[in-house]
């Protein structure tokens, strides 16, 4: 039952990219059309599984000074695997996803989870966390990728939809589109879960990077944000 | 010269990396709260792309290519990014320690900045030379502080707005990021029609 919370909890309730906030830059970047967020997704979550398997058997080898360049020498690695593998098997979808693939390895989504999961639980538990984390991206990516394609052009997955065809306002597939899409959505999630009171702001703690960054800063900005 | 000149003008307002690209988005919405604050992540953005470039650029030219070792770019870079970082800041702290003050708490959060790596792949990509290369860099750098710098301005006005309730922080914050985004696709045609 325990794992079945921890596979879960990742889709809905702790969603990486709706209700954490992290990875925005390639769920506003590749969701231009369906088929890009999904094959983006698909990558993310290869790797998320794979790093947090490999952190999480390595957690007691890892000297917790370094421990952040190691995740990241990991990430890296099995980033360029999935790069290879797409670009040997599916070539049409990494010239699509073009650098964004590469920048899988500064996704704060997977890093985030070596830090906060993968580094304190079993082989087990981190790779049921990084599939229920992986498919919670893919699932928003997909959405915001429907949402987009269906309105701003009129067509899913590559499917013509002829109601919506001619009234398709390509603005919703350029970049504005993607930042209101996402704004929208964020807000309907917040919305729904209202009550549980999602944290609404990048904050310190749900940041990554926050064993790496100056502890001062975080501590002066928490206390602004305080008063 | 016009061709750098080209190379810097799209790379600061047509391809603007945060408002077009979505590279960098997360100091972009974490740090423009302040504009003196934004200004100093901008500042340190520029600062680290550029040296990030001038390293990885002759990395990837003369040690990777040649050896027939390209599939490793994604490893070698961030390495390097990181170790640059790192370099930069004890470097700072040791000898110019007024600009450590001022840029030092911004550095290590750069390391994992999507627009750095996103900028060195970028140009072996375009298959820019060393000179392109930087120059390109700078403006992506440029453009990531006018955004940054811009949209702080915009985020004074949004804190006093009167939002719906489930809009507030993120969301609206957002929506306006859209609605600036916007105005940066004016310049759009600017390129071809001053230099053609």
């Amino acid at each position: 039952m325990k794992k079945l919370g921890i596979l879960l909890k990742g889709i809905i309730k702790e969603n990486p990219v709706l209700v954490l906030l992290l990875g925005t830059c390639p769920a506003l970047a590749t969701t231009t059309g369906v088929i890009s967020a999904l094959a983006m997704g698909v990558a993310a979550t290869a790797v998320l599984i794979c790093s947090n398997i490999v952190i999480s058997a390595l957690r007691k080898a890892i000297p917790d000074k370094v421990r952040i360049p190691c995740y990241i020498v990991v990430i890296a690695g099995f980033v360029s695997v999935v790069q290879m593998l797409m670009q040997a098997y599916f070539p049409d979808l990494y010239d699509m996803l073009g650098v964004y693939l590469a920048l899988i390895v500064v996704n704060c989504i997977i890093l985030g989870r070596a830090e906060m999961f993968a580094r304190k639980n079993g082989i087990i538990d981190s790779a049921l966390d990084g599939i229920g984390m992986g498919l919670g991206f893919t699932l928003a990516l997909v959405l915001m990728g429907s949402i987009r394609e269906v309105i701003g052009a009129g067509t899913w997955a590559g499917i013509e939809l002829t109601a919506i065809k001619p009234y398709a306002v390509s603005i919703m597939t350029a970049a504005p589109g993607g930042f209101l899409v996402f704004g929208c959505l964020i807000a309907l999630v917040n919305k729904v879960l209202s009550g549980k009171k999602a944290n609404k702001e990048l904050s310190c703690a749900g940041c990554p990077n926050a064993a790496l960054c100056n502890k001062e800063n975080c501590e002066t900005e928490a206390k602004e944000e305080n008063k | 010269m016009k061709e750098l000149i080209v190379i810097l003008m799209s790379a600061v307002l047509v391809d603007n990396y945060v408002l077009n690209k979505f590279l960098g988005i997360c100091p972009f919405l974490g740090v423009s709260k302040k504009s003196d604050q934004a200004v100093g992540m901008g500042v340190s953005v520029i600062f680290v792309m550029l040296v990030a470039t001038a390293a990885t650029w002759p990395i990837q030219t003369y040690l990777l290519n040649p050896n027939g070792l390209g599939y490793l770019q994604t490893i070698v870079f961030i390495l390097v990014i990181a170790a640059l970082v790192q370099f930069v800041e004890i470097f700072l702290k040791k000898f110019i320690p007024a600009l450590h003050k001022s840029l030092g708490v911004y550095l290590p959060l750069i390391t994992t900045n999507c627009a750095v790596l996103g900028v060195t792949i970028n140009n072996i990509t375009d298959e820019y030379n060393f000179i392109q290369s930087m120059v390109s860099s700078l403006g992506c750098g440029l453009g990531f502080l006018l955004a940054m710098w811009l949209f702080a301005g915009v985020r004074n006005r949004l804190e006093e707005s009167d939002a719906p309730e489930c809009f507030k922080g993120m969301p609206i914050t957002l929506v306006a990021a859209s609605i600036v985004s916007v105005a940066f696709m004016g310049f759009g045609g600017i390129i071809d029609k001053l230099f053609a």
